[in-house]
């Protein structure tokens, strides 16, 4: 790791618990589903409730979820795991106990890597285990009571644990986005952070460089990347603050709140630290052979780290346009569609994070969004490549193929007008017209002025209504005025 | 080890008690009379011995089944709730949770 | 016929009606009567005599239109820890006075597709929480043979209805002895199954690792009948052992390997544990048991010696691991989704604390309290993770048993039934008299009680057999030749006759 950015002379430290909500049809326990938004406990089967009688059956979508996540991560995936009861009381949860896993979880170690500053970087995973998540609290005012629906108890979670690798707010940032955009891509988490599908709390602590690490204070629920940079820069703040002061950091649960950009810590659960782990004796333990996991790998598709890499040396990407170009799986798809119908890989980058990300950015879209489809875009690269059009003119097709006016990109260029003058002769012609007409000019650039000619060249696009190849009409300009 | 009344109490407030004076000194009294029982089973030396969490794995690998991940739940919301001592708008009713 | 209908049992009934002698609305009809007349056994807790009827008039039509099973029309009734949609699931508890569960239980359900009538709910300890059904927050209930004794428990409702006749067959629950147990005191006939056999799927759980399904009736034939229904495997259960469906009474009737009219038993093997037989058995327990072997080994059977060395450890392994268990499954009990909430409390907290304080009774706090303490930090491992290692090395014992022998063999309890309030506030006392139940639910071993004779005061005496995982079978067959040649389990205490 490499020397860490101190905060007023202090590290920071900081680990990560995310819980990702698998994307199984049924609960982890039950077979209600897991649909979000549905009306207050429409979706809490008997099971849910914790009715009496009532016992827990595993879903193996989410043990194939989790398996496939190991995997990912380079993790062992354990041949026997173990779920566990952590017991304490509270109103959104049904049973008074969670059913989790504790001792023998069924993800063990691996590594997440991510970018930081265009470096490699990656973070340890401790385990990511499989658990159940609880309901919800409604806190708007029942006559001075809290309502509570249990749609979204037993919903599937992967608890993913990382060691206190991280130095700062910023390398938090990108660890989270990395762990996000692996989730999604694998297809075991749908991502939506607003509806708490992915969900990060930060054990965040400081000490002095050196020193023994220091007390943590656990921010919850960050929902989304900002807050999580927020909480964490306050949070440190506020902890530096306390010892500079000489006063002592107790460990605590905090919460974030967005509206003041303050951690404060939670009031209740307080008093329920001692969760009384026991091996539930409703789940005997659970066995994933060999050939499971194997069956899983072949189904998995190609991670992200991989694919960035072949981009690079198949198609020569810089790699921080291999890392853009793998943000997603349907981006690095729309890509490699376009690339493949003849468009140069370069080109399609640049496009894809240029013009492409621009407009999608401007409606907070995504790529699956993006009227113009991967082969019709490459159909426009292409002439830009065979020289048919400038970038400009390019920009302006696009434009009509954005807006769905036309979806033929030859014949766009021909109605508008936008293919490139090749003919040497006439344009050398106009170039001497305009040189002519701009004396001034022309003796700026005699006495090395090069933004006369560029405005000369600007002169000769002017008249050629930008049908000019730029690069063909300065290469004249400089013959005729050395001439 | 003798169990003392703190002990006690602590261990009514993790399970959600509330007992009386009278029942805290009997269920002292009582628990203690118990845990001498016990004190046999500490004696034992059971290193090595593998827990037995569930009965069958004593003479097999006992190996969890799993259902497949299908919806065969449907809403059922007002007969599970039929018995609920609070419901409005189809939520259960509690005293403010603080959090 | 229908001044001694009451005597029929599950079987006789059953042959009965399949003769035309009775109808199951007139066999019904003569037990509601006789339940509704002797509501001071405390047996019941709830019954719909209409819907019993009609049930019966459904049996009786099937029946006539040749649908009928072996169980068709022959009623039955649940231990109010079976939860049940037609009527109110309390497991004996204040916690859950009138509770309408929205589902009923595995075991109810199959033994309703098997046709049987539910005359209604019985007695038991709260939340199978006790071994003389005085922990019931509806009242003790008694002994048919004697009103000022218990029935034993926790089944102890279960027990007394089949004892005094006034329901051929019952389900009950067994956690460390709550079938055979009362089945002894009573003088019927009980069988704990194999852990597995049993959905545990609607039993309200008490302690999840020992808790087996099992029927309550006259004889071991009946037991087999009612057994076959109740069991199989259920999908909703994770505990639930994955085996086609058994019938457990064509197992009981299947003659061993040389095996004579006269030596049924011919080459079976039963082991004696030297501890099941201590210096502290009551003499009169001893003897009738002793007497019961005799006859065992009359009909063919040869006994053997053996040793459960752990015996006596298994009283304070079970008192960890049970309420362990306990104080987790009742936690749901918090006043929020069902059942009773206090009336008045400050806020969250004190709500949860003051609703489980006044809806639980004496004996489940001392149990929550146990297992909140064995399970909380710093001492899980010195108790709980040190009791069930203890039960692997009871477990265990019992391999090494079922290698010099095919059944074991012992008392159920050390004496008999004692009187109501005999125990007083002493918990100790209670759980010590569970020693020879406890070693085989430990170890999820099928066991049985099988009347034997009758001790002091005439009270009965059950003999308790042992078989190895899934040997129900094998000690039905036992039970049953037992009873082809004794008549203790025909004996009806005198109000019942």
């Amino acid at each position: 790791m490499n020397a860490p950015t101190l905060v007023r002379g202090y590290e920071v430290v900081i680990g990560f618990e995310t819980h990702a909500q698998l994307s199984t049809a049924s609960k982890i326990f039950s077979g209600a589903s897991t649909a979000f938004g549905a009306e207050p406990n429409t979706q809490a089967c008997a099971v849910d409730m914790a009715l009496p009688g009532t016992l827990p059956v595993l879903n193996r979508g989410a043990v194939e979820r989790a398996i496939r996540f190991g995997l990912a991560v380079g993790a062992k995936i354990a041949p026997l795991s173990i779920f566990a009861r952590k017991n304490y009381f509270y109103p959104d949860l049904p049973k008074g106990y969670q059913i989790s896993q504790y001792e023998i979880p069924v993800v063990q170690g691996g590594q997440v890597a991510y970018l930081l500053d265009g470096q490699e970087r990656s973070v340890r995973l401790v385990r990511a285990h499989l658990e159940e998540d609880a309901g919800k609290s409604l806190h708007e005012d029942y006559h001075g009571q809290s309502g509570i629906d249990l749609n979204r108890a037993g919903t599937p979670l992967l608890e993913i644990v990382t060691e206190p690798d991280l130095r700062s707010s910023a390398e938090a940032v990108e660890y989270a986005k990395a762990l996000h955009r692996l989730v999604v891509w694998l297809g075991i988490c749908d991502g939506n952070m607003q509806e708490g599908s992915f969900r990060c709390d930060a054990n965040v602590s400081v000490r002095q460089p050196g020193a023994p690490l220091g007390t943590r204070r656990e921010i919850k629920n960050l929902n989304s990347f900002r807050f999580l940079q927020q909480a964490i820069d306050f949070e440190v703040q506020w902890q530096i603050d306390r010892l500079e002061d000489g006063l002592p950091i107790h460990q605590a649960t905090v919460l974030f709140d967005p509206d003041t950009g303050e951690t404060r810590a939670m009031r209740s659960k307080e008093d329920a630290q001692d969760y009384r782990y026991f091996p539930d004796p409703d789940l005997p333990p659970l066995v994933i052979a060999p050939e499971w996991v194997e069956r899983e790998r072949a189904e998995m598709p190609e991670l992200p780290g991989a694919m960035a890499a072949r981009f690079q040396q198949a198609d020569g990407l810089p790699a921080y346009d291999a890392a853009m170009m793998t943000q997603s799986l349907a981006f690095a798809r729309y890509y490699e569609v376009a690339r493949d119908a003849g468009a140069p890989a370069k080109m399609v980058a640049n496009w894809l994070m240029g013009e492409i990300s621009k407009r999608l950015n401007a409606t907070d879209a995504g790529i699956e969004a993006c009227p113009v489809p991967p082969a019709l875009l490459a159909a426009l690269l292409r002439r830009v490549q065979d020289g048919t059009v400038s970038h400009n003119a390019a920009r302006q097709v696009f434009e009509s193929l954005w807006s769905g006016e036309a979806d033929d990109v030859d014949a766009v260029i021909a109605s508008k007008g936008l293919k490139q003058m090749n003919d040497a002769g006439a344009l050398e012609a106009i170039a001497a017209e305009v040189l002519a007409k701009n004396p001034k000019s022309v003796e700026e650039f005699r006495a090395g002025k090069d933004k006369a000619f560029n405005a000369l060249v600007g002169q000769v696009m002017k008249a050629t209504q930008g049908k000019a190849n730029p690069g063909q009409a300065s290469e004249i300009l400089r013959k005729l005025l050395a001439g | 080890m003798a169990l003392t009344p703190e002990d006690v109490s602590r261990i009514a407030s993790l399970a959600r008690l509330d007992l009386s004076p009278a029942e805290q000194a009997a269920m002292l009294t009582q628990l203690g009379g118990f845990f001498r029982i016990v004190e046999q089973m500490s004696a034992v030396d059971t290193s090595g011995v593998e827990p037995l969490y569930t009965p069958l794995s004593a003479v097999q690998q006992v190996a969890l089944r799993l259902r497949d991940d299908a919806v065969t739940e449907a809403n059922e919301r007002d007969a599970n709730q039929q018995s609920a001592p609070a419901v409005e708008d189809g939520l259960f009713l509690v005293p403010k949770v603080i959090e | 016929m229908s001044a001694d209908l009451h005597d029929l049992g599950v079987a006789e009934a059953a042959r009965a009606m399949a003769d035309g002698h009775v109808s199951s609305a007139e066999l019904t009809q003569h037990l509601l009567t006789r339940v509704a007349a002797d509501t001071e056994l405390g047996a019941f807790l709830a019954v719909d005599a209409d819907a019993a009827l009609a049930q019966a008039r459904a049996a009786d039509t099937r029946r006539a239109q040749g649908q009928a099973g072996p169980l068709t029309g022959v009623p039955v009734a649940h231990k109010d820890i079976f939860v049940t949609r037609a009527l109110p699931s309390t497991a004996g508890s204040k916690m859950l006075a009138g509770y309408a569960s929205p589902f009923d239980a595995t075991v109810v359900q199959r033994l309703a597709d098997a046709g049987t009538v539910t005359l209604g709910k019985l007695n038991c300890d709260e939340f199978a929480m006790g071994s003389a059904n005085e922990n019931s927050a509806y009242g003790p209930a008694k002994n048919p043979w004697n009103r000022t004794r218990v029935p034993g428990g926790s089944s102890g409702g279960s027990a007394a209805a089949v004892a005094a006749r006034l329901v051929p067959g019952a389900t009950g629950t067994d956690t460390g002895g709550s079938i055979r147990q009362p089945a002894s005191f009573t003088g019927v006939t009980g069988i704990k199954p194999t852990y597995g056999v049993c959905s545990r799927y609607g039993m309200i759980a008490f302690a999840s690792s020992l808790d087996q399904a099992g029927p309550l009736a006259r004889s071991a034939a009946d037991c087999a009948l009612l057994l076959s229904a109740m069991s199989g495997f259920d999908p909703r259960d994770a505990t639930s052992a994955e085996r086609p469906p058994q019938d457990f009474h064509a197992q009981m009737l299947a003659p061993r390997e040389g095996a004579t009219a006269a030596r049924p038993l011919a080459g079976l093997r039963i082991g004696l544990p030297a501890e099941f037989f201590p210096a502290a058995l009551a003499a009169d327990v001893a003897g009738t048991v002793r007497a019961a072997l005799a006859e065992l080994e009359k009909l063919g059977a040869t006994l053997v010696d053996v040793s459960l060395p752990r015996t006596e450890l298994s009283i304070p392994v079970y008192y960890i691991i049970a309420p362990a268990e306990a104080s987790s499954n009742l936690s749901r009990f918090d006043g929020v989704k069902f059942g009773h909430r206090a009336a008045q409390y400050d806020d969250l907290v004190d709500m949860y604390r003051k609703t489980r304080a006044e809806g639980f009774g004496p004996e489940v706090k001392r149990r929550i309290m146990i297992g909140t303490y064995v399970l909380s930090h710093g001492y899980y491992d010195a108790y709980y993770l040190q009791a069930q290692k203890l039960r692997r090395m009871i477990a265990d014992d019992f391999q090494a048993c079922f290698a010099q022998c095919d059944l074991i063999a012992g008392p159920v309890a050390p004496t008999v039934a004692w009187a109501l309030g005999d125990q007083g506030d002493d918990p100790v006392k209670a759980y010590l008299a569970d020693i020879f139940t406890l070693p085989a639910s430990l170890a999820g071993l099928p066991g049985m009680s099988v009347p034997a004779g009758f001790g002091a005061g005439g009270l009965p005496v059950g003999l308790q057999l042992i078989g190895n995982y899934f040997q129900e079978g094998a000690l039905l067959h036992a039970a049953h030749a037992f009873q082809q040649a004794t008549d203790f389990h025909r004996r009806a205490p005198e109000a019942a006759r």
